[in-house]
């Protein structure tokens, strides 16, 4: 009981400091120097029609690698927890098979998802969207794919394969933008196009293929390391 | 709209930040963390936001000319679509550190867990 009031006390005095931080915000009609500038040059200077995605992927391009390497720290911590945990062949045995609707839909619905995960991340310089929320779309499908019995053992040397050329490829495109265009990341050594087709933006769209594929392969490796090794034995 | 938002995030905030902190079921604990970023991310997004605004993405809608004038501020957006991935990473680690605590000490209860204690 005291321990929830001093909780509640700690909530309201935290409140009180950084209540007048925000209590000033009304609507904005104008938006700072930095966003103006995006908002103007950005999607000429880059051929990128979504400007969500060109701040991420070129101008923050570097907190994107950060973050591919923030996905990839965690992904690996959590096969480092599950690593040590008992053998798959003792878990196997004690699984239920599943259901024949969940092995029917999951068959059904597999390609519809891959597909959409893939147009997602290709997509990702002209809709909402691009390769994280792809990626994910992904690896939801192969999680599917696991309960629904499609997928009974895991592509390793696979899922480590597209993860190493993924990320490397990011880099090596990071590395050619220096060679060829302005700097670290910049894409415009490729053509940028017509402003709202599929091949524009200079090597956004091929940037954010990558990414995609990591983090579908970064997750499906999570999920596997979940699977296997977290039956409570 | 803005104010409106800002409130929101911070009702959630506190909802998150009361289950961090009253709870002792380790799911619980994850749970009210995941609130208290989805919170942050709703502030960072309200931040961003200008009047009659709309998403930052040139379409018939929205040509080339009005951009600036219309488009709301892209660096939030893309604030919070990497904290939404961070935040979705870090979960994923916090539960799996939960699976194995519950492994070790069959306890899901953190106050049960007498290793953490000072």
């Amino acid at each position: 009981m005291i321990k929830r009031v001093f909780a509640l006390a700690l909530i309201v005095v935290v409140a009180f400091f950084v209540f007048p931080l925000f209590a000033g915000i009304g609507e904005r009609t104008d938006l700072g120097p930095v966003a103006t500038a995006y908002l103007e040059e950005g999607a000429r200077a880059l051929g990128a029609a979504n400007l969500v995605t060109a701040v991420v992927v070129t101008y923050r391009g570097l907190d994107t690698l950060g973050e591919v390497t923030v996905l990839f720290a965690a992904s690996a911590g959590v096969a480092l927890v599950f690593g040590t945990l008992a053998r798959r062949s003792q878990v196997e045995r004690r699984r239920r098979p599943p259901s024949e609707l969940l092995e029917t839909g999951a068959s059904l619905l597999l390609p519809i998802i891959a597909t959409f995960g893939v147009f997602v991340f290709v997509h990702g310089h002209l809709t909402p969207g691009g390769g994280f929320q792809g990626g994910v779309v992904v690896a939801s499908g192969v999680l599917l794919s696991f309960l629904g019995g499609t997928l009974t053992h895991t592509p390793h040397r696979l899922l480590g394969a597209l993860e190493t050329v993924a990320g490397a490829g990011y880099v090596a495109i990071g590395l050619l933008g220096i060679w060829l265009a302005a700097g670290f990341l910049d894409p415009r050594f490729l053509p940028s196009g017509e402003i709202g087709s599929l091949f524009s933006g200079g090597a956004i769209p091929l940037i954010y293929v990558l990414v995609g594929v990591k983090v579908g392969a970064e997750l499906s490796g999570v999920i596997d390391a979940m699977r296997h090794r977290s039956d409570v034995s | 709209m803005t104010q409106g938002l800002i409130i929101l995030s911070f009702a959630l905030m506190a909802i998150g930040m009361w289950g961090l902190m009253s709870r002792r079921h380790l799911i619980r604990i994850i749970i009210g963390f995941s609130l208290v970023d989805t919170g942050v991310h709703l502030l960072l997004v309200a931040v961003g936001y200008r009047e009659s605004g709309t998403a930052p993405i040139v379409s018939d809608r929205l040509p080339l000319e009005l951009l600036a004038r219309r488009g709301v501020d892209p660096v939030p957006s893309a604030l919070v679509l990497t904290a939404i991935v961070i935040g979705l990473a870090v979960t994923a680690l916090m539960l799996s550190f939960a699976v194995r605590m519950y492994q070790r000490t069959r306890s899901i209860y953190i106050d049960k867990n007498k290793e953490l204690r000072w």
